[in-house]
């Protein structure tokens, strides 16, 4: 930005909307982690205060931990969220560069119907897909996760990279084809890394719903050994009395994981386009 | 080796006809330029001719053997691209013996081959650069060198200046013309600037709307174009056309060159008013509305002094004017 258009009342004011907003956006995460760190009683007297030292006790995640099986949840979510995320970016990648790429009769329609899932919410399938894990033995498998978060992904991962796939310029893939290589090295080698930062905003729109999906996690795979880390957190809450302090704790940890993943692929969207290729 | 034959090809996207039959003889070590309006067909030509596009119809025969089956890089051929096309995660020496290394040519080969370009191309002290650090000229010299070391049987050029800035463009040109002559390669170019086609090609094939209308030497076409298409498309400024009737002539359409006419501020054929001078050093261009002619556009030499409103009589060369008949063909 040139140093021109910076006025003062400016950029006070654009500071101001952005931090009234993030503080909004944070405050009841925030209300979360401190109070998951507070003693019963002090979560219910002085909820919007911090642990101080007569209130600070860690029962919450004592418990959590404690609980056993809770681990084996956290790698459950993680399991199914990694592997979903990594089959609808590969799929959606791949149907994407197709669709972007080559002509062939019904390539409009392919892409239309492809698109469909975006506004059909695949919830509204429950029933059936229910019927198809019965019948296919794969009730309370995390592999019956897996395949229904991968179809729930797809449609908005090939539409968004569809458009980007696009863009990516055909003189480049051209040059790939008279260099020698096949239609997979110049889709994996030339054009993957040229949208990268598509992939990763796919990627985080696409992890987000999986990991705090509680709807599919109770009809598909409920079974102990199979419960994934928001399903387990509803251990805590009963339908007369809850354990809040390990209800906050498993919400707080359930936090981590993918801030990490978040993490990870926002430095992507930061770096950007390898430029300096084309023009 | 490196002679190519287009034999009735015909290309169609869709319901829609982009090249519609073309026949093309080019010999082994001729430099051919495609020239033509904007959407004529000439990338896809092109692209044809590599391979990454197939013809709906035709053939193509390069060195004597038919390749429509063949894929680009079994061609036997190397193409350079207006956008450059570099690999962005390659240096330049990388990007240069990639396709060599795809068809395992041995490693000193290869280095020979890669020395030998980037010696030709100057491109020496960038050989460990990514595109990113290079400027647009040395990115486009590295998209030449990329092809020179493929030791093709023919290059093929896909407007690979007019990404430049003017000066560039005109050494780029020169390095292009003296790879032509070093490598004695057979070489097809597209452009849609006249003077890149005039000052390298042996042969120009003008196109337009998918169709070939005239293949011959640069100074074959501006002297003798076959119809008022190719006339009007070489040269430039642009042949003036004057409607024959109003003249009192039999043919159809008029064409002179506005470097076939001389002006004069008291006597001449047509009589006609300054509207526009345009001072380029070494000529200048005057806008005249003829009172017969209509608007010509006349070329004088060295600096010509004429006020817009000024009366000045132009007369055409007589042994230059083209005289064309209904169909728009040259009458001989
Ligand atoms: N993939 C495609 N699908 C449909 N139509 C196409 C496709 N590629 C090119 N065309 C059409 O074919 C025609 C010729 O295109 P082409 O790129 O060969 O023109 P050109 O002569 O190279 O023009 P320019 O000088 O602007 O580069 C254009 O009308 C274009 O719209
Ligand atoms: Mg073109």
């Amino acid at each position: 930005m040139s140093r021109a258009t910076i006025s003062l009342p400016r950029t006070v004011a654009a500071h101001a909307v952005l931090l009234t907003y993030t503080v909004i956006a944070l405050f009841p995460v925030v209300v979360i982690i401190i109070n998951s760190f507070k003693s019963r009683n002090a979560i219910f007297r002085t909820p919007l205060t911090p642990p101080t030292a007569e209130t600070f006790d860690l029962i919450g995640y004592a418990t959590v931990l404690n609980q056993g099986d809770f681990l084996l949840y956290f790698q459950n979510s993680f399991i199914v969220t990694v592997a979903s995320l990594f089959f609808v970016l590969l799929f959606g990648a791949m149907a994407a560069f197709a669709l972007a790429e080559y002509r062939f009769r019904g390539n409009t329609l392919m892409g239309l119907y492809l698109a469909l899932g975006i506004m059909i919410p695949i919830r509204l399938g429950t029933v059936a897909i229910l019927q198809l894990m019965v019948a296919s033995g794969l009730v309370n498998t995390l592999t019956a996760l897996i395949l229904v978060y991968t179809a729930q992904g797809l449609p908005l991962a090939i539409f968004i990279l569809s458009e980007f796939m696009k863009q990516v310029s055909d003189d480049l893939k051209n040059a790939g084809r008279i260099d020698g290589f096949s239609e997979y090295r110049i889709f994996f080698r030339l054009v993957l890394p040229l949208v990268r930062p598509a992939m990763a905003t796919v990627a985080v729109f696409t992890m987000i719903p999986i990991w705090n999906d509680l709807w599919f996690p109770l009809i598909l795979a409920p079974s102990e050994a199979t419960k994934t880390i928001t399903l387990g957190a509803q251990l805590f809450i009963g339908q007369y009395v809850t354990n809040w302090n390990a209800v906050l704790a498993a919400l707080s940890l359930a936090i981590l994981p993918v801030l990490v993943l978040y993490l990870i692929f926002s430095r992507q969207l930061i770096r950007g386009i390898t430029s300096g290729a084309v023009k | 080796m490196g002679s190519l034959n287009i034999e009735n090809v015909k290309k169609a996207f869709g319901s829609v006809d982009v090249l519609k039959g073309i026949d093309l003889e080019v010999r082994d070590g001729e430099f051919v330029v495609f020239v033509g309006p904007s959407g004529c067909g000439k990338s896809t030509l092109l692209r044809v001719i590599a391979g990454l596009e197939d013809a709906s119809s035709g053939n193509i025969i390069i060195d004597g053997q038919k390749v429509d089956a063949v894929p680009p890089a079994e061609r036997g051929i190397a193409m350079v691209f207006q956008t450059y096309a570099l690999y962005p995660h390659l240096n330049v020496r990388n990007n240069m013996s990639l396709g060599l290394k795809q068809i395992k040519t041995p490693a000193d080969e290869i280095t020979r081959r890669v020395k030998a370009a980037s010696g030709m191309l100057s491109l020496e002290p960038y050989l460990e650069r990514r595109p990113a650090e290079l400027s647009g000229g040395q990115r486009q010299r590295v998209a030449i060198g990329r092809a020179v070391v493929r030791e093709p049987k023919l290059f093929l050029f896909d407007e690979p200046l007019s990404n430049l800035d003017a000066a560039l463009r005109v050494n780029t040109r020169l390095e292009i013309a003296q790879l032509h002559r070093r490598l004695s390669a057979t070489m097809i170019y597209v452009t849609h600037d006249q003077v890149e086609a005039m000052t390298l090609a042996d042969r120009i094939v003008v196109l337009n709307g998918g169709r070939i209308e005239q293949v011959g030497a640069p100074m074959e076409l501006y002297n003798s174009p076959t119809n008022l298409f190719v006339a009007g498309f070489i040269g430039s400024p642009k042949m003036n056309f004057i409607d024959g009737t109003r003249l009192g002539e039999t043919a159809k359409t008029i064409g002179v060159r506005p470097e076939h006419m001389t002006v004069d501020p008291k006597s001449g054929s047509w009589k006609g008013t300054v509207i526009h001078a345009e001072h380029l050093g070494a000529d200048t261009n005057l806008y005249l509305d003829a009172e017969q002619a209509g608007l010509l556009t006349i070329r004088t030499f060295g600096e010509y002094r004429a006020e817009p409103g000024t009366t000045l009589y132009a007369t055409p060369d007589p042994s230059r004017i083209f005289r064309f008949n209904d169909q728009g063909r040259t009458i001989r």
